[in-house]
């Protein structure tokens, strides 16, 4: 008796595990949730607030998938993550898809068995500096004392970017963030370099966040984007579409407003998206109307951006490389057809 | 009879019974077991880097750096090669260490005989100063000592000026050097001829005092000889006057010299900290001096600065030097802090190479030679002075 409830276990775990190494949107449908690597800590991007809600530009992608797949945006649950811990926990297969403002670049895309999806945010390294500086350029930084924050490539970026420009500096190296802004605050450097989302970030926590800026210049290039194990097709489709959703429904002018009265329109791209003429559900394997329930529950591009990152918020973001390419940006979306 | 039997077990005691032979066993097992343990590591290792096709060796160190470094005894830009980039860490490392445990030293000393005074001002002072520096740790110290230089000090544009050509802002200290001069190169041989005259001088002054008893004014004529050769030499050279001084420029001060915040944090917080432990060690040494010693020395007449110099002094060292030697070794290995508060010293460079390079295990390996160098000379000078002073038997 004994030994056959140990074989029924072993038989249940065994045929668990060969579902979970099935694709995995079976897996996420048959547990109820999907679970979403985030950042954590960063402000804007993937951060709880005070009332643990997670809130941010990660965070809001992620939930655009969560309604695709469940039609609901709270079928998510969060895991934070460092930037050592974020690859592996999704090779591992703790997280089910990793939102955390990660860089795209080949040998991650290839070596590390992962793939990456469409781009959620278009970023690159600046600089941060006092207003009372009068300095309008990154060009006109020579001879300045820079910040740094030793990350994987900040450090060469930044001494690429002087040398290249025939331009000398003293950088200070401060393994810390926290620390690291301190001193940039209290004038130990010129200017502070990282990541432009990041600038904003430290420049938000700044005593006087008016007194700083973060120059025009951008000498790298970040493109954050989710990512999912290499060589689930029908997952990684989702993922992606989840996300040009919501850039193609800003495109069309599709906002979580107006979303009800466009059903009515004749606009024949329109009612494609938006599921009134049938087809994209069923070419990849959801409700016909999840696009619609995207942008109903979510909101499109546009509308995320402004309210996690954008110019009335207290990071105060522009547009920039992340408009739609029709307002010279970069955010482009292949058509829902 | 009885001996018969005992001379007979001695002669075949069973090999596993001989303590000389067991011994040896256990040392060879040792080893192999070492030997084994040392290979599945390495090729344990070496096998998984394979797998993930990462790169292994030292190749790396001819790769042109790509990065800046704040501050560096030797040039360097970020053209020169990864080698380079760690000789500047690793002589960033040996400046802050040596002045450190120069400064140490004399603070140290300092504190442990005001910590034996007997005036009660003084020793409550002592005693205060040595257990607040030690309880405190010491990251939390250089952390302080930073956030105080750069919240105290103005910006350069706002930067005082007590005397003229000395700057004090938040970039650092900057004053004016000398202008490069030929000179200043003979100058350095003749400090190295009047040490090496000093040295002979000592010597002869000695047998002399030997031989006749008539103490000769070594000190002073030391003094004299490592301030005047460089001087007359200076004299020679064309007394040189020109100054390399600092003007504000764009963003910073140009010519002179600058002791940036991170570095005088660094130092002020490890000098501080170890001069506490070495203030107890030199205590602990002079008391471990009989007091009849000082006794016996003012009945034959000896100075209060002689008894300090030949009788309490040689005694207390062979106390002292040890114990001394490890906090040396503290000092050096605790400068690889400066990575919190952004001195460039050598983990800070090397991790930034390991960072850009992915050459992690040789990145480590390499600090680890590095501070074993530093902690084996240190070691290998004070136990050579350590022999020098211990006592003398007869």
């Amino acid at each position: 008796m004994r030994l056959l409830k140990v074989l029924a276990v072993c038989l249940t775990v065994l045929a668990m595990s060969t579902f979970a190494m099935a694709g995995t949107l079976e897996d996420v449908r048959a547990k109820g949730w999907i679970q979403a690597g985030v950042n954590g800590s960063l402000f804007g991007f993937g951060k709880a607030d005070e009332k643990g809600v997670w809130k941010g530009l990660d965070v809001d992608s992620a939930r655009a998938v969560s309604v695709a797949v469940f039609g609901s945006p709270d079928k998510l649950k969060f895991t934070p993550l460092t930037a050592k811990t974020r690859f592996t926990a999704l090779q591992s297969g703790e997280i089910d898809v990793l939102f955390r403002n990660c860089t795209q670049t080949l040998s991650r895309d290839t070596a590390l068995g992962l793939d990456f999806c469409q781009v959620n945010y278009y970023d690159g390294q600046g600089f941060l500096i006092p207003k009372k500086l009068g300095v309008k350029s990154a060009k006109e930084l020579d001879g300045a004392t820079v910040c740094v924050l030793p990350g994987t490539t900040t450090e060469m970026n930044v001494a690429d970017y002087f040398r290249a420009n025939g331009m000398k500096m003293n950088p200070v190296v401060i393994e810390d963030t926290a620390e690291l802004a301190k001193a940039f605050f209290a004038g130990r450097c010129d200017c502070l370099t990282s990541d432009a989302s990041q600038l904003a970030g430290t420049r938000a926590v700044a005593p006087n966040p008016g007194d700083y800026m973060i120059l025009p210049e951008i000498i790298s290039k970040e493109p954050l984007a989710p990512a999912v194990r290499h060589g689930d097709n029908q997952w990684k489709d989702i993922v992606n579409y989840s996300v040009l959703a919501l850039i193609n429904a800003e495109e069309l002018g599709i906002t979580s407003k107006n979303v009800d009265e466009m059903l009515k329109s004749n606009d024949p791209k329109i009612k494609r998206f938006l599921g009134v003429t049938k087809g994209i559900g069923k070419a990849i394997g959801l409700d016909e109307n999840f696009a619609y329930n995207i942008i109903k529950m979510v909101g499109n591009y546009g509308e995320i951006f402004e309210r996690n990152v954008g110019i009335n918020t207290q990071l105060g973001i522009e547009r920039g490389l992340n408009a739609l390419w029709t307002d010279g940006g970069l955010m482009y979306s292949p058509p829902f057809k | 009879m009885n001996t018969a039997i005992n001379n007979k077990t001695s002669e075949t005691i069973s090999f596993w019974y001989d303590p000389d032979k067991r011994s040896i066993l256990y040392q060879i097992g040792a080893a192999c077991l070492f030997a084994f343990v040392a290979w599945y590591l390495i090729s344990n290792t070496m096998a998984n880097l394979e797998r993930q096709s990462i790169a292994t060796g030292f190749g790396f160190l001819n790769k042109e750096a790509a990065f800046e470094i704040g501050e560096s005894l030797i040039e360097y830009s970020a053209a020169d090669r990864y080698a380079r980039a760690l000789s500047v860490g690793f002589l960033n490392t040996l400046l802050v260490s040596f002045i450190g445990i120069f400064l140490t030293v004399i603070l140290g000393t300092f504190l442990g005989v005001a910590r034996l005074s007997k005036n009660w001002l003084i020793n409550k002072c002592a005693a205060g100063y040595i257990e607040l520096f030690q309880d405190i740790p010491i990251l939390l110290q250089l952390f302080f000592w930073y956030a105080f230089f750069y919240e105290m000090l103005p910006s350069p544009r706002a930067a005082l000026n007590p005397i003229n050509g000395l700057f004090l802002c938040n970039r650092g200290l900057i004053f004016g050097i000398p202008q490069a001069h030929p000179v200043y190169k003979y100058m350095a041989i003749a400090v190295l001829i009047a040490v090496i005259i000093i040295f002979l001088l000592k010597k002869w002054a000695q047998k002399r005092q030997d031989l006749t008893g008539k103490a000769f004014p070594v000190f002073f004529t030391s003094i004299i000889l490592i301030i005047g050769l460089p001087f007359v030499c200076w004299l020679f050279g064309g007394a040189p006057m020109d100054m390399s001084v600092p003007v504000l420029k764009g963003f910073n001060f140009k010519g002179g010299l600058t002791i940036s915040p991170e570095f005088a944090a660094l130092l002020l917080g490890l000098v501080l900290y170890t001069a506490a432990f070495v203030a107890e060690v030199v205590r602990a040494g002079i008391q471990a001096v009989s007091k009849g010693q000082t006794e016996a020395a003012m009945a034959i007449g000896l100075k209060p600065g002689q008894l300090l110099n030949l009788i309490i002094l040689p005694q207390a060292l062979r106390v002292i030097i040890p114990p001394l030697t490890s906090q040396m070794l503290n000092l050096t290995k605790n400068s690889s802090l400066a990575v919190a508060i952004g001195y460039p010293d050598f983990v800070s460079v090397a991790g930034t190479a390991i960072n850009q390079t992915g050459q992690a295990i040789e990145g480590v390996m390499l600090i680890m030679i590095v501070y074993l160098i530093f902690s084996l000379s240190t070691s290998a000078f004070m136990n050579w002075y350590n022999k020098k002073m211990v006592i003398v038997e007869r």
